[in-house]
């Protein structure tokens, strides 16, 4: 079962005007259900356009998009994903509480029912204690937690971030990641997170899909395997290797075909076909 | 309890201006190279304060009811008025507003003519609306549509404004949730226009009573604020202060109908009142 697949597809904003630019183009990605998958790239290289598609925010020009194995407009009406932005985007006349509630209610979930959901979900976040409070009055990492808190409030089977950690200060972010990543191993959510840190996608992901501006294109996918997620996983070598592969493959200078992974540290970077279609220039 | 007192201040300080002014300014007025830069400062243009509140207990006319029975009846009559023109002019703008919200090109199509009404002098379009009064409807309900006539404009142009506020992650937002063009007004829109609202609605408000006071003269109609200023200032140099107590009467209606904004307020923007930040 593939969560997200997309076949050819390109977005061009400002189509036939002189203003013309080609954001996207030939991108075929296919993410299996389950995976945590980053997107990591330069600024304008198109990774946030490439999750806008996914969501059916904005149509693609050409090609193909499907999440859970429909067109993409579709599973947007269905609801088959949670979304979260950069900025924590929370209603600001709104509690807490109620604002994980929205899209349950936009779905027309019974009272009873919202308030359950919500109540669970922020206690999965960690602000049971804060249902009441306005957002307001909430740190910026709090806020974000509850964006989190409301993209999983529909128990979406796909969940998509845009750079959500973006302005947190490290710790907060670390320990973010933590809770996400474990919150997705709950649940069994398929995860497409864009991000321009590499040690966070590394840390976070089975895949890292990193991206190239002008046009923005895949140039490389890389498989990170960590073992479990932890303060110790952010130490091994297998997670020194596989940030060293990403910011190789960034910078354009090319891995090394095969793996570049320490022996026996459980690291597997195998990097992908379009590896080394992109490093031969 | 601060609030009061510092309008009570604010009202102290407005006397003391005014008193003081009286005290030290010339009573023929000072006249720099043929022109009066400083009005007189002499009783009959500038009656005490003390004068006026105690012109507020004296009788209207010889062996009539006190002068702030009149004022208090007259100004009851016009928030009468004011509260129907408000209310009318509040739901237009509001219409508008979400109409041009809508519709990008009902925005440009209509946004200009909206500020074109409001440079029309109201003087000049009173007898017009007059005139359609008394056949189609009573003489009072022209009064009040030329209040709603003023009321509109500010909350036309500030809901839009608010309207147009949220960012586009929470118009995205929406979006993802499926959520179509009047869900997105009720859930986001709406919600978000509100801080712009308000400050329009007390604005809206001061100039249904501009324009409920106006209207009256204008048209004649008997019974309000409007006619009692103009009844009394005829009286202005045997009774100066006589036409002051109507003018209070006025400010008390503007008053009045700024707290009634702020009545709908206070429910409305709960969560601006709590600000301190948890931080942990």
């Amino acid at each position: 079962m593939t969560a997200v697949s997309l076949s050819g597809v390109s977005k061009v904003f400002n189509q036939g005007r002189p203003d013309e630019v080609t954001a996207l183009t030939g991108i075929d990605l296919a993410i299996p259900a389950g995976q945590f998958v980053s997107l990591i790239g330069p600024s304008g290289c198109g990774k946030s356009t490439l999750l806008r598609l996914i969501a059916d925010l904005i149509p693609a020009t050409t090609g193909t998009v499907e999440v859970a194995g429909k067109p993409a407009a579709r599973a947007r009406l269905d609801q088959e994903y949670g979304i979260a932005f950069q900025q924590a985007g929370l209603f600001e006349w709104r509690t807490v509480q109620r604002n994980v509630e929205l899209p349950l209610e936009l779905r027309g979930a019974s009272r009873a029912e919202r308030r359950a959901r919500a109540t669970e979900m922020l206690a999965l976040v960690g602000l049971a204690d804060f249902a009441g409070h306005y957002p307001a009055q909430l740190s910026g990492g709090m806020q974000q937690r509850v964006a989190i808190a409301r993209a999983l409030a529909v128990h979406p089977p796909l969940l998509l971030m845009d750079e959500p950690f973006g302005a947190l200060d490290e710790m907060t972010r670390e320990r973010l990641q933590s809770e996400l990543l474990a919150i997705c191993a709950q649940t069994g959510t398929s995860t497409v997170f864009v991000t321009h840190s590499i040690s966070e996608a590394v840390f976070l992901s089975d895949r890292v899909v990193v991206m190239s501006p002008r046009p923005g294109r895949i140039t490389a996918t890389i498989d990170v395997e960590l073992g479990t997620r932890d303060d110790a996983a952010r130490q091994s070598p297998a997670y020194f290797a596989a940030i060293t592969s990403v910011r190789r493959a960034l910078r354009g200078t090319g891995t090394v075909p095969g793996s570049v992974g320490a022996e026996g540290a459980g690291a597997v970077v195998a990097p992908s076909p379009r590896t080394s279609e992109a490093t031969a220039p | 309890m601060r609030r009061v007192l510092s309008a009570g201040a604010g009202l102290v300080v407005l006397i003391a201006l005014w008193e003081g002014y009286k005290a030290v300014g010339n009573p023929d007025g000072t006249v720099l190279f043929g022109v009066r830069i400083l009005p007189r400062a002499d009783d009959l243009s500038m009656p005490h304060v003390w004068e006026m509140l105690s012109r507020l207990g004296r009788p209207e006319l010889t062996g009539g009811r006190p002068v702030w029975q009149a004022v208090l009846s007259a100004s009851v009559f016009t928030l009468g008025i004011t509260t129907v023109g408000f209310a009318a002019g509040a739901v237009i703008g509001l219409l508008l507003a979400v109409a041009m919200q809508r519709f990008r090109i009902v925005e440009r199509g209509l946004l200009p003519y909206v500020i074109l009404s409001q440079t029309v002098p109201l003087v000049a379009l009173a007898p017009l609306i007059a005139g359609w009064g008394g056949t189609v409807w009573p003489e009072w309900m022209t009064v009040a549509v030329i209040a709603a006539y003023l009321a509109f404009f500010p909350v036309a142009v500030g809901m839009l404004r608010g309207l147009q506020s949220p960012q586009a992650a929470g118009v995205e937002l929406m979006r993802s949730y499926a959520a179509g063009w009047w869900r997105t007004l009720v859930k986001l829109r709406l919600p978000a226009a509100l801080p712009y609202l308000f400050p329009a609605l007390r604005l809206a408000g001061a100039a249904a009573v501009v324009g409920a006071v106006v209207g009256e003269i204008s048209t004649g109609t008997r019974g309000g604020v409007g006619r009692l200023i103009i009844e009394y200032s005829r009286e202005a140099t045997s009774d100066p202060a006589k036409v002051y107590t109507a003018m209070l009467g006025a400010a008390l209606l503007g008053l009045v109908v700024a707290a009634l904004v702020s009545l709908l307020e206070l429910p409305l923007m709960r969560h601006r009142r709590r600000v301190s930040v948890v931080t942990m």
